[in-house]
């Protein structure tokens, strides 16, 4: 590939072009992942790009009361620690203040003169000491209002708040339930529906291949507004929901069976016909030949549909909200992403680990069948989906 | 939970064993009524024309009728619906369709729709092209590729969560958390709510699609760009054309067919894209495009099946001369076969 066109002086050049290229093309990826690992007050405080900088943070903090000062060398002291306040984020104190406007006005680790000759200290570790000549009366302290710096901090907090207690977990179970069955069963009823189409005589074969290649097209938009009519009417014909598993395999089913077929057919004829002549010949019927011979030989192509049905059913928003319910027990990965975004629109801890939850599946099948994920791509390259 | 995954479990094992049983089961009974090893040769010969003659029919039973049930059935129906009322039961004639076209949800639908048709098929070819030429002269071409090529696994809706985040705002002297408000801020700029931008919002849904599917242009030029007879760009080299003009003059036109298909496919895809639209701002903020009116329309009010239908009816007559195009190619390509 090398010598191809010779552009030696741009080679440079040709390099950073393509980097610039595959960083945009990751950068909103990584901030997502990287995101959904960050401690959630992080996340909603500076962008994922800081997040191994770290981070300031405005806070208040009330100081104890009378209840709790001791009498020192004639003076009044109350001592504490910002840190253990309620809602206090630990970190360091890089500045401190007693009035909300100016919370850097003065550096950590020094000493503030109040009034009535009180002084107060903050150091670098969240403590702090006011001393003051006469008795504290109040009930409650006062507030300081102070700057603090927090480490960076990575958690899988967020992962355990959406698995376990915001649906995630479960729809993953319901995206899981509606895949496999509708991976597995448009296999074999394409398989031999291709392999008649390829080596076998029948009338209006022709028709039959032309239709097939038309349905590829059709927009699934097409199909359920009749379909709706049809679930409902046989629901209640039978007694039973309209929506359910049953009805969303089958409708997978039916909308990946013409690339499935397609995608077949043109790799069973490409197969070589001496072998299914030589097979005719020794006296095996088309059922003996399709199961000894086709079958095995067609496995890359099987893979790669199947492959290309996983993620085409896992991804899908559409059927499945059309299809099935929007309880917790029917709701698909892609469905609750969609319900989030609409009930946790700003909680980005939630979103981003959600995200990433729905996404990891295809991605993983991805990386690891890449080579069938492409053989197929290139093979019926048609379907829009 | 473990009853659905039980429940699930068995029907893979009823269903593909269902498939199997039909299969296996139809074709013994074919053979055992028609017999080929019958006493007298008149018979045998009989028996087995008619075994050819009934077993692809057998093989593609189960699929004609799935397809029967869930695409040729349904399109014929909508059509029909398309022309009655909201619940399908009196014919309205072609109210529907008048409906539409002096609807401004609609109208805006069909200019949005325009826009995506010109912008993201053009777009994803364009780079899709730019990536494959340049990724296939380095090294680490492969790996590249590999990353483009990624989102195309994301579903459309984590793809709108990603690109969300890249587009969130704050109000202003806030600290931007998404990406692209942190830049403008960082170049002094104003920081702006992208999603609800008139008119230019509509672009960056369109980036997302662009995102996904270029690595899908990407694969497939790339695979097309090397199946280039090495001689031809010699030749040109040789002639002194320099790589813009062997890239212009000598790849682009001997890949033009892959062009058109990846050209296509995508404009196919475009026509019915709904799911970022419906997450990103639900045809808020003049984003409305014909999937999602449609979606809209079949449970908005309790559901209008004629205005539902007529506007999928509009989606198909534009998926039309696509689908032609591919007839005509399979039917041309098979002529041999």
């Amino acid at each position: 590939m090398f010598k191809r066109i010779s552009l030696e002086p741009s080679r440079f050049a040709l390099h950073l072009a393509v980097l610039i290229i595959i960083t945009l093309w990751t950068l909103p990826t990584a901030g997502l992942l990287i995101s959904s690992l960050r401690d959630k007050n992080q996340l909603a405080a500076s962008g994922w790009w800081t997040a191994l900088s770290s981070a300031d943070r405005s806070q208040v903090g009330r100081m104890k009361g009378k209840a709790d000062q001791i009498e020192k060398d004639g003076k009044f002291v109350i001592e504490g620690n910002l840190f253990e306040g309620e809602d206090a984020v630990a970190g360091k104190v890089s500045a401190f203040g007693t009035k909300v406007q100016t919370p850097g006005a003065n550096p950590a680790d020094s000493t503030v003169a109040l009034e009535g000759g009180q002084t107060l200290t903050v150091n670098a570790d969240g403590t702090y000491a006011l001393t003051s000549p006469t008795a504290f009366e109040n009930d409650r302290g006062g507030r300081i209002f102070y700057v603090s710096s927090q480490p960076p901090r990575f958690t899988t907090e967020n992962y355990e708040t959406v698995l376990f207690s915001q649906g995630i977990g479960r729809s993953f179970v319901n995206s899981l339930t509606v895949t496999i069955p509708a991976t597995i069963i448009p296999i074999l009823i394409a398989a031999f529906a291709a392999y008649a189409l390829a080596w076998m005589k029948l009338p209006f074969r022709g028709l039959i291949i032309a239709v097939i290649v038309g349905l590829l097209v059709v927009p699934l938009q097409m199909s359920l507004i009749p379909l709706l009519k049809l679930y409902n009417a046989a629901g209640t014909f039978m007694g039973v929901p309209s929506k359910t598993y049953l009805g969303i395999w089958l409708a997978h089913t039916g909308f990946g069976l013409p690339f499935a077929i397609y995608l077949l057919r043109s790799y069973i004829a490409g197969l070589p016909k001496d072998l299914i002549e030589s097979a005719q010949i020794d006296g095996a019927n088309d059922f003996k030949i399709f199961r000894r011979i086709i079958l095995p030989l067609t496995f890359p192509a099987l893979a790669s549909f199947a492959i290309f049905q996983f993620l085409w059913v896992w991804n899908d928003l559409l059927v499945a909200i059309v299809f099935l319910g929007s309880g917790e027990d029917q709701l698909v990965l892609t469905g609750k992403l969609n319900a989030l975004l609409g009930s946790r629109g700003g909680n980005w801890e939630i979103l981003t680990a959600s995200a990433f939850v729905t996404i990891i599946v295809p991605l993983t099948v991805f990386f690891s069948l890449q080579r069938y994920f492409v053989r197929g791509l290139l093979a019926g390259s048609v379907k829009g989906g | 939970m473990t009853a659905q995954i039980l429940y699930a479990f068995i029907t893979v094992i009823l269903g593909v064993g269902g498939c199997f049983g039909y299969f296996y089961g139809s074709n013994w009974l074919l053979d055992r009524i028609f017999p080929a090893s019958a006493s007298n040769d008149a018979s045998a010969v009989r028996n087995l024309k008619l075994q050819a003659m009934i077993r692809p029919w057998l093989f593609l039973g189960p699929a004609l009728l799935l397809l029967t049930v869930y695409l040729i059935f349904p399109v014929i129906q909508t059509i029909w619906l398309s022309f009655h009322d909201k619940a399908g039961e009196n014919f309205v004639g072609t109210a529907n369709y008048v409906w539409a076209f002096s609807d401004a949800q609609f109208r805006q639908s069909i200019f949005n729709n325009l826009i995506w048709l010109l912008v993201v098929p053009a777009a994803c070819t364009f780079f899709g092209l730019v990536i494959a030429v340049l990724t296939d002269r380095i090294w680490w071409g492969n790996l590249a590729r590999s990353l483009v090529f990624l989102p195309l696994a994301i579903s459309f809706v984590g793809a709108s969560v990603i690109w969300k985040f890249v587009y969130d705002y704050r109000g202003e002297g806030q600290e931007q958390i998404g990406i692209l408000n942190a830049i403008i801020v960082y170049f002094g700029g104003d920081p702006q709510v992208w999603i609800s931008l008139p008119f230019w919002n509509n672009f960056f849904l369109m980036i997302i699609l662009i995102w996904i599917q270029t690595g899908f242009a990407t694969v497939i030029l790339g695979a097309a760009l090397r199946g280039i007879p090495e001689d031809t760009l010699e030749a040109a080299t040789i002639d002194g054309a320099g790589p813009f003009k062997i890239f212009y003059r000598i790849m682009v036109p001997q890949i033009m067919g892959t062009i058109v298909v990846v050209w296509t496919t995508i404009t196919v895809l475009v026509l019915k894209v709904f799911d970022i639209v419906l997450t990103m701002t639900n045809g808020q903020w003049n984003t409305q495009v014909l999937a999602n009116l449609m979606f809209d329309w079949m449970f908005r009010g309790g559901g209008d099946f004629g205005r539902g239908a007529a506007i999928a009816i509009v989606i198909m007559v534009a998926v039309l001369p696509i689908m032609i195009w591919n007839i005509r190619q399979a039917n041309a390509e098979q002529g041999g076969h």
